[in-house]
């Protein structure tokens, strides 16, 4: 039977990773953006996006430091809005998980929620694919968007602050968060951990530093959890 | 801004972000994970980002904090979209249109 070689892989990769730049170009815009508005360098901004490559976070921190958080919770507030790729590279760990060392270390760089969600759809439906075509595949969906990451943040830190605010750029940073999460409300558990954690979070806004945001992801992920255990009983 | 130690910062985050992201990619192999642990965090892209978005709509920072309508309706579509069509690309795009539609009609 003629199996898919990592070449082809590769190269279907690239085509599912494609329609992603509509959202990673705009949003790198706008790290860019308010990272020179905040006043940041350049270098500082590009570091930034390079060494991090996670929107959310960046813009995260970034949002803190203007409110004059304390350094801990700008450090700790950023990484519980990246705690979601550990989901990513526990569901990625079976597949991918035998690949040597270096290959590991760099998806897990690359491991973003583009390049994750168009990897684990495509694992299941091709269960029969080797290690080698997963991670050739893989490769494929981040070749568009890590580069066009680094080149949008670029073009918004040189526009800075010559972009206009009536195009009102800042509304693509929820826009393109609920764009990520919608297709993934396939069960009422992921319904009940997502209204929770929105309401949650709109009756916490007042804790201090964003801190509310953690406790309401917290309070969706156990909302999900036992809705799910819930239905899991009914259903056994 | 100055008084922060921005690349430290930078530095730290980007550590951390490799570490989370390298988990369970770098260390258990391709052991199966305890159901427990996998049952919560199923659920965090779909509690963490709506956690993070619902300030931003409600209260977005580019209006001052009043909440306006079309940042609103495009929430709405976009989760419609998103939710119906499981296409991200539909669904930034509806959001993107009702927002800038709503916003010429002034409203």
């Amino acid at each position: 039977m003629p199996s898919t070689t990592p070449k082809k892989a590769y190269a279907s990769g690239i085509r599912a990773g494609l329609p992603f730049l509509i959202v990673v170009v705009p949003f790198g815009a706008i790290f860019g953006v308010i990272g020179m508005e905040a006043g940041l360098n350049i270098a500082e901004v590009m570091a930034f996006t390079v060494l991090v490559i996670a929107g959310g976070a960046q813009i995260t921190a970034l949002q803190l430091m203007q409110d004059n958080a304390p350094t801990i919770i700008v450090l700790a507030t950023a990484l519980a809005v990246n705690a979601r790729m550990a989901m990513y590279s526990a569901s990625m760990a079976p597949h991918i998980g035998t690949a040597p060392l270096w290959q590991r270390a760099l998806i897990s760089y690359l491991l973003v929620d583009q390049s994750y969600a168009a990897s684990v759809l495509k694992y299941e439906e091709k269960p029969q694919w080797d290690v080698r075509t997963k991670v050739a595949y893989f490769l494929g969906t981040i070749t568009p968007v890590a580069p066009m990451w680094y080149l949008g943040t670029l073009a918004g830190a040189l526009a800075g602050t010559a972009i206009p605010e009536s195009w009102s750029l800042d509304v693509a940073v929820p826009l393109a968060f609920l764009a990520i999460v919608a297709p993934g409300l396939r069960t009422p558990a992921h319904i009940a951990a997502a209204f929770v954690a929105l309401v949650a979070s709109l009756l916490l806004a007042w804790m201090p530093f964003s801190t509310g945001v953690i406790a309401a992801g917290m309070l969706g992920m156990i909302a999900g959890a036992e809705v799910e255990r819930a239905m899991g009983r009914r259903a056994a | 801004m100055d008084s922060y130690p921005i690349w430290l910062i930078i530095a730290a985050l980007a550590l951390g972000t490799f570490l989370i992201r390298f988990s369970f990619i770098g260390l258990t192999g391709n052991r199966p994970l305890p159901e427990g642990l996998l049952r919560y965090l199923r659920y965090t892209p779909v509690a963490v980002l709506p956690a993070l978005v619902a300030p931003m709509l409600a209260w977005p920072a580019a209006t001052d904090g009043v909440t306006d309508a079309p940042r609103l309706l495009a929430a709405l579509a976009t989760v419609l979209v998103g939710w119906r069509s499981k296409s991200l690309l539909f669904a930034i795009l509806a959001g993107l249109v009702v927002f800038y539609g709503a916003q010429a009609a002034g409203l």
